[in-house]
């Protein structure tokens, strides 16, 4: 009996984990096709109407803003990672 | 002392360093192969699974970084102004995919190869075969570039033969592949991430202060003038602004689908995903996805500064240059020297009947039989010797149209509505390679320039002959041919395998087939078409089944190779078609072949998703596999079966 009861609850644990996994990379996700296909490509000529320096927001966008937002996403999941580990005891 | 200068003009001042610095550094990457030879497959495989997440970053890094990256991209981005955000954020936005989507729960899963993965998950032995059958086909047309990229940079700064060099490149690589399998292959391209970075970084900054005075390629790309000057000069000669968008691929949508394309297809690319499998943990794959894209920015971020500048740099150097004199070689002849403007008539004579024939002979596919080679002096006085050495690999060819003895880039419209300027032919692959020397930057940058080329090409062709091994050897051959095969007799298959690679690829780049040049087109369309979706759907789906994902992958491929082939059959089959079978006013929706991976990949997801729900679902046992990678903890070391 509670047996069964431990493994419900760890299987619930482990359901959380997962869920808490899902909403980090939707949310990153999220931002990655804003960067990526909104503000680079769909809308560029609206967002080159502002300057960065002396060239176009949506340019810059394009061709260096979107790599450095890319560099901070992938660091911000593993840190994420760590946390949700950690508060599941689920790290080695 | 003057003299003795204008009689070593022609001679290459670089060449005595590129030597060198090629001895130097393919002396360490051998010594490295020899000090990490491995016994088990485990070594030769994953690296036994020991590789720290740091040094792991810098390999994948190194591994991605392909010859197309470092000779061919910035080239690429210079010739299309702002649409170039494809490759840039194609081939990095691709990382964030593989870091959240894929990597930590393949790590987790633990086998060798990504056919592994497929055959385990889809409990399908059909499944495994067209997952090694892609896997190889994919890493083929991938690696054949990377030998051609070899031969590029050995035939233009060392001077000797393309398959001399070719050959040479082929016995590095097989050195420290067959000896020390992803082990040998993980320390080589660590080292091979710094040369290739130092490589492309130094003669970025040196050009970078030149012309903008700020030492920061980055940071002089959006705060200086540079950009404002560009659109300038490029408007006066009659060419579209530098930073105006889809100027290349014509519309938002086109430029999303190849973007796209890219992004999945690289997280589906076997030699990158394999990269993960060699790390300690579940944890140590998220880092060195860490790691790796800010090895990758580097270089991504430095590309479009770059491309600007050269753009720049070679219009600035080569518009109204002044022709000295015209060497003609008709075929099996002496060559002729017709100095300017003495013999001008006498010239232009003997180049009409060159040309003609060359015209004709490029039109039956054949290599042309005369060169004609221009001796420019810039506006400024310098002589462009860089521009000479160019023209002796065909790279870079002139034609005086209007017969003045200027060379002039104005974009002239030609009665058949294209536009042509003075300036006949410009291979992007020249870009990097030439910028150190239009900047007349010293002769070791060059050097230094020469062996980041090489260090691009042979870490990428390492990886992928690791590929083409592990799929032929692991995959197939020992899976149905071999089951009981021995530990000794599995890594033996495993060498000959890679040897089998080394020849193939080899062969490739001496005669490159049609598709190497669509390679892009294909590799990445095919990874986003059939494997992404599969591995994808394989960890966030516990309903996805065999049915679905096999016929999935099957449909995304066959329609995004035929569609590729139909738009490309000229390239692709030159002894069968002299056209496109589709040309680009009949494209599917206007949807450029780059982009059609897209495309294949939406096909994919829906049939997969449709057929698995109307079919049973995946037995208990896959069931619970995929819980367990969906669980960080517990990943031990790697199970060969």
């Amino acid at each position: 009996m509670s047996n069964s009861t431990e493994s419900s609850s760890k299987s619930d644990d482990a359901k959380n984990y997962w869920r808490s996994n899902l909403t980090l990379v939707a949310v990153l996700l999220s931002v990655w096709a804003i960067a990526g296909f909104g503000l680079s490509i769909f809308f560029i000529e609206s967002a080159n109407q502002i300057k960065i320096g002396s060239v176009g927001f949506g340019f810059w966008m394009a061709q260096q803003g979107s790599i450095f937002v890319f560099v901070v996403l992938v660091l911000v999941y593993a840190l994420a990672m760590d946390r949700i580990d950690r508060k599941h005891k689920l790290n080695d | 002392m003057l003299d003795s200068n204008s009689l070593l003009a022609s001679a290459d001042p670089a060449l005595p360093w590129t030597w060198a610095f090629i001895a130097v550094t393919f002396g360490i990457y051998l010594y490295i192969g020899w000090r990490s030879r491995v016994k088990e497959t485990a070594g030769f495989y994953v690296a036994g699974q020991g590789v720290p997440a740091i040094a792991n970053g810098a390999a994948t890094a190194a591994d991605w970084m392909s010859a197309a990256s470092f000779i061919g991209m910035a080239g690429l981005i210079s010739f299309s102004g702002s649409d170039g955000s494809v490759y840039l954020m194609g081939w990095t936005g691709g990382y964030v995919l593989l870091a959240l989507l894929l990597a930590p729960y393949l790590r987790k899963f633990g086998h060798y190869t990504v056919p592994d993965f497929i055959g385990a998950r889809y409990y399908s032995e059909t499944a495994r075969i067209v997952a090694a059958i892609c896997a190889i086909f994919i890493s083929l047309t991938y690696v054949a570039g990377q030998m051609k990229g070899v031969g590029v940079v050995f035939s233009r700064f060392l001077e000797v033969d393309l398959a001399v060099g070719v050959c040479i490149g082929m016995a590095i690589v097989g050195f420290f592949a067959v000896l020390g399998g992803m082990k040998g292959i993980t320390w080589t391209q660590v080292v091979q991430f710094f040369v290739l970075i130092l490589a492309f970084i130094i003669p970025s900054v040196a050009i970078s202060s030149q012309l903008t005075g700020d030492s920061i390629p980055q940071r002089a790309f959006a705060f200086s003038d540079i950009s404002a000057r560009l659109n300038e000069v490029l408007i006066g000669l009659g060419h579209e602004a530098y930073t105006t968008p889809f100027t290349k691929f014509g519309s938002s949508w086109n430029v999303f689908l190849i973007t796209a394309a890219l992004m999945f297809g690289t997280a589906g690319l076997p030699h990158v995903i394999v990269r993960f499998y060699t790390v300690k943990d579940v944890r140590a794959a998220r880092y060195s996805a860490v790691w790796a894209i800010i090895f990758i920015a580097m270089l991504y971020t430095t590309a479009p500064a770059l491309g600007l500048f050269a753009r720049y740099n070679l219009i600035d150097s080569m518009h109204e240059s002044t022709i000295e004199r015209i060497e003609v070689t008709v075929s099996g002849e002496d060559p002729k020297s017709f100095p300017f403007p003495a013999q001008r008539a006498e010239a232009f004579a003997v180049i009409e009947t060159a040309q003609a024939e060359n015209t004709k002979a490029s039109k039956k596919g054949l290599r042309e039989p005369n060169s004609i080679v221009y001796f420019l002096t810039s506006k400024s006085g310098q002589p462009l010797d860089w521009a000479t050495r160019w023209q002796n690999t065909g790279l870079l060819k002139f034609e005086d149209l209007d017969q003045d003895g200027q060379i002039n880039l104005t974009l002239i419209p030609q009665t058949d509505r294209s536009k042509k300027s003075e300036l006949a032919k410009i291979d992007r692959d020249i870009i990097v390679l030439s910028t150190p020397e239009v900047a007349t930057l010293p002769p070791w940058v060059i050097a230094l320039v020469a062996a980041g080329g090489l260090a691009a090409a042979l870490s990428t062709a390492a990886g992928l002959l690791l590929v083409i091994s592990s799929s032929l050897a692991h995959d197939l051959y020992i899976r149905f041919c071999e089951p009981n095969a021995t530990e000794a007799r599995k890594l033996f298959i495993g060498r000959v395998a890679i040897i089998f690679g080394i020849v193939v690829a080899g062969y490739f780049g001496i005669y490159p087939p049609g598709f190497v040049g669509e390679v892009v087109a294909f590799a990445f369309g095919l990874a986003a078409a059939s494997f992404f979706p599969a591995i994808f759907l394989g960890i966030f789906s516990k309903r996805v089944n065999r049915a679905g994902a096999v016929t999935g992958m099957i449909v995304g491929l066959v329609f995004t190779i035929t569609y590729i082939v139909l738009c490309t059959a000229d390239k692709v089959l030159p002894f069968l078609f002299d056209a496109p079978l589709l040309a680009q006013e009949n494209w599917l929706f206007g949807i450029s072949p780059q982009g059609i991976g897209t495309v294949g990949m939406a096909i994919n997801f829906v049939l997969t998703l449709a057929i698995s729900s109307v079919t049973a679902p995946p037995p208990a046992e896959v069931i619970e596999l995929i819980e367990s990678v969906r669980i960080p903890s517990g990943s031990g070391k790697a199970v060969s079966h």
